[in-house]
């Protein structure tokens, strides 16, 4: 590998002892969590669990109270600007709303973080956010449309192509199919899965979604109490004891999720 | 990272090409458009893949648009992550977009003009219908005062209309200095310095608290009012509001126009206080006549008649501002372009709208002899 400051062999993600508190409430108490390469790992837990307060620290929009994040093997608190820019050059996120900027087209949108990061040609960038757009499933006529236009699954299939426009190794995915129609949602599924194969991509998604972790996820990781209750692949965790993570698996819609997924995995 | 780059070797069974460097977004450059050029439609013959850093998708772009597409994928077999990106990139079908309807420039502007005409007459008839609708709700509040929603009417009053105050003070005090420092001079010269007083008394009683308080609260409740709704109406409560058969100009507009129309009276006295303060210091200190004389002069000289002109614009003024400030709010769409377009013509079209009214109001009580 050519990057010296980045360490290859190392996790992508490691979080230890992570703590988070807003006021009185207490929303991480000592999480500890670890993104194994090439691992698509699902975040799942109920509502106020902190899954976005997680992903935040993470990325280092919110400064956690106590712990270590190493993404690349670094500590993020400790890098210097440069440093940082090149972790931002290798990962991508997609976030919840999409989160596009919507004073630009679809196209200048997926072009950005490569006019940001790269000394690519103006019209090779186009060309490549052109086929990073139809690589995720949206026809050219989207191209020159701007966000406040499209749809809410349009809106996510282009920030998903925003977050890809550098070939990040890292992707972080909040609630990616949470607004899709189920068919959509299945759809978007099956995208990611076969990105994430074809790409050789780490990701880290949060969902709510039953049908998407058994479909995408390779492990499962389950927040409650403030802490990670459980790592395991969706399958072992149907076996688990623990009180919510039982109902969730075995609840009636955890069930059907399950039976769904069981003729094709 | 290594740059990405190339070498073609002429072998005995034809040429090779042989990639070297980082073929990803960030090491790409233009190497893109070299290789292009170096291959001059000709497809290379077999790739060589030994020297190849790292391969991403926008590499496999790349190197399929300068080869036409005439790669082998036989020749990736040592490097299968590459070949498995190879091929999704390949079987990616980019379609040309629709190209951008361009207009031809005179019918462009033709079109410019005709939208610009279409879009005033559109926001004049807006406007119409707004200000109707306000009168409605206000004639409705007065027949049914049930309707007030006191909380937020008072909770508004204290935030565009109370936390004003300091500001309001401070800017006509400075303003009443500098009327009295300019008349005092300008006045000296005819010996009549005297004067001064009543050029103070009637300018900041008249004009310049009224019009100053208005000016600011155009600046800091229009924008506010404006930014308020408007990023409500792009969260979609407007609608929640609708739906739930809640009126939102009873709800939004009627208490902001409430609360700055008991306000700006408030904020035009307080600024008529200061501007005199202000007026009186400089004279006390340039001209050396005492604040006690000072008051007389402006109570027999002036009046109370130029106190309540200044004072029976104050209403208006307020109307004009909170009626603008929430109507821009409304007309918000759903993007973020149209909340600052919003919020900017909110404060322009009120600051611009009170210079007006003032003038109105001048030729009226000019005509009036008051």
């Amino acid at each position: 590998m050519s990057d010296p400051g980045l360490d290859p062999d190392a996790p992508p993600v490691e979080v230890r002892g992570l703590v988070n508190r807003f006021g009185d409430q207490v929303v991480h108490n000592g999480v500890d969590l670890t993104v194994e390469r090439g691992e698509v790992l699902g975040v799942v837990g109920g509502s106020g669990t902190g899954k976005t307060v997680l992903l935040n620290s993470i990325l280092g929009l919110h400064r956690p109270d106590a712990g270590e994040i190493r993404v690349f093997g670094r500590e993020l608190s400790r890098l210097k600007a440069r440093e940082r820019a090149e972790i931002e050059e290798r990962w991508g996120v997609l976030f919840q709303q999409g989160a596009l900027f919507s004073a630009l087209t679809v196209r200048e949108n997926v072009a950005a973080p490569m006019a940001e990061h790269t000394t690519l040609p103006r019209a090779m960038a186009d060309d490549l956010a052109e086929m990073k757009i139809a690589l995720v499933g949206l026809g050219p006529e989207a191209l020159h449309r701007r966000p406040a236009e499209l749809s809410g699954g349009m809106r996510k299939r282009v920030g998903l192509a925003r977050a890809l426009a550098l070939d990040p190794d890292l992707l972080f995915l909040d609630e990616p199919t949470a607004g899709l129609d189920p068919i959509g949602a299945a759809a978007f599924d099956t995208l990611i899965r076969e990105l994430a194969t074809n790409l050789g991509l780490t990701v880290f998604m949060i969902t709510h979604d039953l049908d998407s972790l058994y479909a995408v996820c390779d492990r499962v990781a389950v927040l409650a109490d403030g802490k990670v209750v459980a790592v395991a692949p969706p399958r072992e965790l149907e076996q688990s004891t623990h009180p919510w993570i039982r109902e969730y698996f075995l609840g009636p819609r955890g069930r059907a999720a399950a039976r769904a997924a069981g003729g094709t995995r | 990272m290594q740059a990405a780059d190339f070498r073609i070797d002429s072998g005995p069974d034809g040429a090779t090409l042989a990639l070297t460097g980082d073929w990803t977004a960030t090491a790409l450059g233009g190497a893109t458009a070299r290789l292009t050029r170096a291959l001059r439609g000709r497809a290379p013959g077999a790739i060589d893949l030994r020297e190849l850093g790292r391969f991403d998708t926008a590499g496999a772009f790349a190197l399929l648009k300068a080869t036409g597409g005439h790669v082998d994928p036989a020749d990736f077999r040592d490097r299968p992550e590459a070949e498995q990106i190879l091929t999704l990139v390949a079987g990616v079908e980019c379609q040309a977009p629709p190209p951008r309807r361009r207009l031809d420039p005179v019918q462009g502007s033709l079109q410019k003009i005709g939208r610009g005409v279409t879009d005033f007459g559109a926001e004049f008839y807006r406007n119409l219908a707004f200000n109707g609708r306000l009168g409605l709700v206000g004639l409705r509040t007065l027949v049914d005062p049930r309707r007030i929603r006191w909380a937020a009417w008072f909770s508004l009053a204290e935030r565009a209309g109370l936390d004003a105050i300091p500001i309001v003070a401070l800017t006509t005090f400075f303003i009443g200095a500098v009327v009295a420092f300019l008349s005092a001079d300008l006045l000296m010269t005819f010996g009549a310095s005297v004067f001064a007083v009543e050029l103070i008394g009637i300018a900041v009683l008249r004009e310049f608290s009224v019009v100053i308080a208005a000016v600011l609260l155009a600046g800091r409740s229009a924008s506010s009012f404006a930014a308020e709704i408007g990023a409500m109406k792009m969260n979609q409560e407007v609608d929640a509001m609708k739906v739930m058969g809640v009126d939102p100009f009873e709800a939004l507009v009627m208490p902001r126009v409430a609360a700055l129309l008991l306000m700006t009276p408030l904020l035009t006295f307080v600024g008529d206080v200061t501007g005199l303060i202000g007026g009186a210091l400089v004279v006390w200190a340039k001209l050396d006549l005492s604040p006690a004389f000072f008051l007389q002069r402006i109570e027999e000289n002036v009046g109370a008649m130029h106190f309540w002109v200044g004072m029976s614009k104050a209403p208006v003024f307020a109307l004009i501002v909170a009626a603008i400030g929430c109507r821009q709010g409304m007309a918000v769409g759903g993007d973020v372009e149209s909340l600052g377009r919003r919020v900017t013509s909110a404060v322009v079209q009120a600051i611009f709208a009170i210079i007006a009214v003032d003038a109105v109001f001048a030729l009226i009580y000019l005509e009036a002899g008051i």
